[in-house]
């Protein structure tokens, strides 16, 4: 009786927690896996060809070659302009639209909305803005900024790349400092125009240490988005010019498959995981040491 | 007091201008849609003199838009229903029986989180391709990879939404003999309606909007979503770009449509999602 009932318990157990854990272990785990090993191999996904153990010299290869620093700084750059950019504009907009005001839901509505779209389809709204649409900008206000040729030389590009990622997640980043933001006693900041501080003196002493909290979420948020980025990059510069403005994730998906080298391009994936698990500890590290001070 | 009003009308303004400013993008590619091409070669900024409808009729065509949206609803809708469905079954038997398995298994659905989704897809689309699994070109490969890809975030959210579930309910249930899945299905999921919304919006609009993993598994034009037939768009060759501008405004509009249906919910999963 009592043996029946553990084997019942174990049915119900499995087909509750089984087919989700199934699907997860099989798409996510077991390629995980597989792919770290086939980071130590030649892997070239052609049928025939033997995967042969070449042990770290995927990862050598990794740091001697050109093609990876220049992807690797690319998206260091890409990244700090992102956390600067995103979360001055994030904080901005949440400011702005916590005023009274009688059009504050509607701009809230209005500027969360391009985090909606797909990076591709905004990539390539993008990508026809700063080709067409500010040459005739530029034509008809003669403003130097839409002159600059944003798309054909790299290092303008990596920044044309973070005004369209602060444009599709400024509005994301908007909504967790409003979070923020509300939370924040609305007797305390009169409490302090009473006592004469200014606009600025209130958001430098009251608002910004309480919305930290936000700004750490905030913050890493963007880095890691940042360093997944891969859409926006596809459809706006596509690596070009030159291959000079190609994010780990695109490097990653061109290794492959534009020049057969899984295994190569399989140790860059793990490079990158590494980078994205330091950044989520340092994370966790940093929110622990904040609860503990506070 | 003056200077008070007049403080806040000028704020108002701003934020009216800077709103205007966010939108132009929507604004310039609407208007060139509706260009032909010679007066697009004239000037890409003002409203088109005639609103030609050509370059729609020629962009659906091109991009096979009816296709291509019932393929996006049809892989979102069943893998969305799936994940919110297998995901809150599994974080409830998960916060439900505490053992040291279950806690092994909800720590694997966390770490998992650091997987960059590029560490996974060659591997993936090796393992499934066609002389392996054979799940490459199907409407339930993909779904089954979403569901596995899914899993994590939305088991995740259900298991912490888990403790403000009385349990004294479902233990009144057991004694009146009801097993596990009447109590799941008829207690449980209903209280659970709040956060599976959240996990819908945020599974849904990720799945809606992602390029790489069908890109990957679906190969054949009849199978394509939305966010793969606006690509054909920007051949090799220099785009016609407002037959572009066409096909893109085609494929954001069933998602505004969900906005300003939906708003609040997504706005309030964009949250969740975010703090987790």
């Amino acid at each position: 009786m009592k043996k029946s009932n553990k084997l019942r318990n174990q049915l119900e157990y499995w087909s509750f927690v089984g087919p989700i854990f199934i699907a997860f272990l099989m798409v996510v785990i077991i390629p995980f896996i597989i792919g770290l090993y086939y980071s130590f191999t030649n892997w070239s996904a052609i049928p025939g060809r033997s995967i042969d153990f070449i042990g770290l010299e995927n990862y050598i290869a990794a740091f001697r070659d050109e093609q990876f620093r220049i992807s690797f700084f690319a998206t260091i750059q890409f990244t700090l302009i992102c956390v600067v950019l995103v979360n001055i504009v994030g904080f901005f907009l949440a400011l702005l639209v916590t005023q009274k005001m009688r059009s504050a839901n509607l701009l809230r509505t209005v500027f969360f909305m391009p985090n909606l779209i797909g990076g591709i389809v905004l990539g390539y709204i993008w990508r026809f803005i700063f080709i067409k649409v500010f040459v005739s900008l530029y034509e008809s206000t003669g403003l130097g900024i839409f002159g600059l040729p944003w798309l054909s030389e790299a290092n303008q590009a990596i920044w044309a790349m973070a005004i369209v990622t602060t444009w599709q997640f400024g509005g994301y980043i908007m909504v967790i400092y409003i979070a923020g933001l509300q939370g924040i006693p609305q007797s305390l900041i009169e409490a302090a125009q009473v006592d004469g501080a200014n606009a600025w003196k209130r958001v430098r002493h009251i608002i910004f240490p309480l919305v930290a909290p936000a700004f750490t979420v905030s913050m890493f948020l963007t880095m890691s988005n940042s360093f997944k980025m891969f859409d926006v990059n596809l459809a706006l510069t596509n690596g070009d010019p030159g291959r000079l403005t190609e994010l780990l994730t695109l490097q990653i998906y061109n290794t492959a498959f534009t020049d057969s080298n899984f295994g190569q391009g399989q140790a860059y994936a793990a490079i990158l995981f590494i980078i994205i698990g330091v950044v989520s500890f340092v994370q966790v590290y940093y929110n622990k040491r904040r609860e503990v001070e506070m | 007091m003056n200077k008070k009003k007049y403080q806040r009308l000028s704020l108002q303004v701003f934020g009216i201008l800077l709103g205007i400013l966010y939108l132009s993008p929507f604004y310039i590619i609407v208007v060139n849609s509706f260009k032909e091409k010679k007066e697009f070669l004239l000037n890409t900024l003002s409203l088109p003199n005639t609103f030609v409808l050509d370059n729609y009729i020629k962009a659906m065509e091109k991009m096979g838009f009816l296709t291509a949206l019932k393929n996006s609803l049809i892989i979102s809708i069943l893998s969305v229903a799936l994940i919110v469905l297998l995901s809150s079954m599994a974080a409830w038997m998960l916060v439900r029986t505490k053992n040291k398995l279950s806690t092994v298994i909800f720590y694997a659905f966390i770490a998992s989180m650091l997987i960059p989704f590029q560490s996974v897809m060659l591997p993936l689309v090796d393992l499934y391709g066609a002389n392996k699994l054979n799940l490459i070109n199907t409407y339930h490969g993909i779904i089954f990879m979403y569901i596995g890809f899914g899993a994590s975030l939305s088991v995740i959210l259900f298991h912490g939404f888990m403790k403000s579930i009385p349990k004294e309910v479902e233990e009144a249930a057991t004694i009146d003999g009801c097993n596990k899945f009447q109590i799941f299905f008829n207690i449980v999921f209903p209280l659970l309606k709040p956060i599976s919304i959240t996990v819908a919006i945020l599974n849904g609009m990720w799945i809606w909007n992602d390029y790489l993993l069908p890109s990957l598994v679906l190969q054949e034009k009849s199978l394509r979503t939305i966010p793969l037939s606006t690509k054909y768009f920007f051949g090799t060759y220099q785009a016609d770009w407002t037959l572009a501008m066409a096909g893109l405004v085609l494929a954001i509009i069933p998602i505004i449509i969900f906005y300003f249906i939906a708003q609040k919910h997504i706005i309030k999963g964009a949250i969740d999602g975010a703090i987790k």
